[in-house]
């Protein structure tokens, strides 16, 4: 074995993992696609906190404690690695700078994080959508922001970076909510959750009075929403309080809620479940995020929805039990180290609720009209996968058959939910019996000159 | 020209000449690519191969394949690209002077 411990993703679970193992005296190589640490939530901090931290606020310019964790001896980061193989729970095969390459690790622990939750919505393929996390990337990494944008969804991400826009000076035209009041009712039910929560609960409503003081107005209960254009956005349209308006703009930022990035863990056939609270599938995992392959844990947002610090803590109980299942650390020690993390972690989640009720994904997104655009790459509709299930497909792997949805090179990140979910409602089943996509090896494209250049370990024994 | 409807912050970067679809543009070196072709008021990438619909960067983060340009022959997710000197970029499957 090449290191005892590999971790996919320098975000905050697998920075947080990288030094508590590192520490417990492993040798960890820790893999990640970007050029700099901090994963999408702490996208380059180390160079873009001392820039726009005014802008882009505390909670993200403290993301630099967790980077300074790769300063522990015994960690490897290696950055720009694209992996697209896992095999045998322990071999991982990658690419970097144009020559593919491998690894081996007594364990893995795969802590690659979370995608936007896929919103289709007539017009949403345009130039000029994009998700509201990818204008926090464009903000955090670029400094670049969007001059004339309406904000779509619902959820405090959506909040966070309209208050980011409007500190940046170039506020959004408007936020156009999908939330309903039946939803914040329902939600109340959760109120001690949110109270364990205070501090995230009294920073949301900061941003939302920075936001209203700024003039930038509100609408919510939206319904009947969709972008209109033909080469490119130009507005928003969408029925609130029985009205119907456009609002031109140059930019839509799309968001209700964020799911798992479950492709590497899918594709070492870890089983995953249905959950119905956050609505995504999530692999099924341990208290100590041990999966049933007894090399391979998952830690942070890719195991289920819990935000940066929860993420952090859940890589530290992770890299606390790989280091003992490697012999590095005693039961007792393990236990005695993780008590107060899951003190912590418990205590991080408790909002979830509240926030997973309040801000419930955009119905009419789930179960989209027939003429929407569900598969972004192969550009299959809604009612193309509803005719594929009155011809017999009863499953999203069949439905790759009868129509390409999610063969594409996004490979059903973003259409993987939606395509199952319409499949599901059509055959009147379950979310767990009608499943998801087979996800196969390479995880992302690899090209042939790729793998030529590789280097194995074969090679450097030959 | 009509205003980019992206503008960035600024960062004191050097800017580089490159080629997109036959379109000389000076961008930021060192910039992420599909940021700098956004501010530099790029708004169509690609088209797609099924019905040439146009297409621009969507999530940012590598996963849905949306900013796919073409640089040297190989088609390459603009959002984790960096700008350099000479860069040349056509859209794929599209001849590098746009045509």
């Amino acid at each position: 074995m090449d290191h005892d411990l590999a971790i996919l993703g320098a975000g905050p679970a697998g920075l947080a993992a990288a030094r508590t193992a590192a520490e417990c005296g492993l040798s960890v190589v820790l893999l990640d696609e970007q050029s700099t640490p901090g994963g999408q939530i702490y996208r380059d901090v180390d160079r873009v906190a001392p820039l726009r931290g005014d802008i882009l606020g505390q909670d993200y310019t403290e993301g630099r404690t967790l980077t300074q964790s790769l300063t522990t001896p015994g960690i490897t980061h290696i950055t720009g690695a694209t992996v697209w193989a896992i095999e045998e729970g322990q071999r991982i095969s990658y690419t970097r700078e144009g020559r593919g390459a491998q690894l081996s690790a007594g364990h893995i622990l795969i802590a690659t994080g979370a995608l936007e939750r896929p919103m289709p919505l007539p017009g949403w393929t345009l130039p000029g959508v994009m998700t509201a996390g990818a204008a926090q990337i464009l903000l955090k990494q670029s400094g670049t922001l969007a001059r004339r944008a309406v904000l779509v969804g619902c959820g405090p991400l959506l909040y966070l970076i309209g208050a980011q826009m409007l500190r940046a000076g170039t506020p959004p035209l408007a936020l156009v909510e999908t939330q309903t009041r039946g939803d914040s009712l329902r939600a109340l039910r959760h109120a001690p959750g949110i109270l364990r929560g205070w501090r995230y609960a009294l920073k949301g409503l900061k941003m939302l009075a920075d936001l209203r003081r700024a003039g930038v107005p509100r609408h919510t209960a939206a319904h009947d929403i969709r972008i209109t254009g033909t080469d490119r956005a130009e507005g928003v349209e969408f029925t609130a309080k029985g009205q119907t308006r456009t609002i031109a703009c140059d930019t839509v930022l799309l968001h209700h809620g964020v799911t798992p990035n479950t492709q590497a863990a899918r594709s070492i056939d870890i089983p995953h479940h249905w959950d119905a609270r956050q609505a995504c599938y999530q692999p099924q995992t341990d208290a100590w995020g041990g999966t049933t392959l007894p090399t391979v844990h998952i830690a942070g947002d890719g195991a289920g929805i819990g935000g940066a610090k929860a993420a952090s803590l859940a890589g530290q109980i992770a890299a606390l039990d790989i280091a003992h299942h490697a012999g590095r650390l005693p039961i007792g020690d393990r236990d005695l180290k993780a008590r107060p993390l899951l003190r912590r972690l418990s205590a991080e989640r408790a909002p979830r609720a509240f926030l997973d009720t309040a801000y419930p994904p955009f119905a009419q997104a789930l179960t989209p009209d027939d003429s929407t655009i569900v598969c972004r790459c192969e550009e299959v509709t809604a009612g193309d996968i509803r005719r594929f299930a009155t011809m017999g497909c009863n499953g999203p792997n069949q439905a790759k058959a009868f129509g390409r949805a999610g063969m594409g090179p996004c490979q059903g990140r973003y259409c993987g939910l939606t395509v199952s979910a319409l499949l599901a409602t059509a055959n009147g089943q379950d979310m767990d019996e009608t499943g998801y996509y087979r996800i196969r090896p390479p995880l992302k494209p690899v090209t042939l000159g790729e793998l030529a250049a590789m280097d194995t370990a074969q090679d450097a024994a030959e | 020209m009509k205003t980019a409807s992206f503008e960035t912050l600024s960062e004191s970067r050097a800017e580089v000449p490159v080629t997109f679809a036959g379109q000389e543009l000076m961008l930021p070196e060192g910039a992420n690519l599909a940021a700098a072709l956004l501010a530099a008021g790029i708004t169509t990438f690609r088209h797609t191969p099924t019905s040439g619909a146009p297409r621009a960067p969507f999530c940012m983060m590598g996963a849905c394949f949306d900013c796919v340009v073409e640089v040297d022959g190989i088609t390459r997710q603009a959002c984790m690209l960096t700008v350099t000197e000479g860069l040349t970029i056509s859209m794929p499957q599209e001849g590098a002077d746009g045509s």
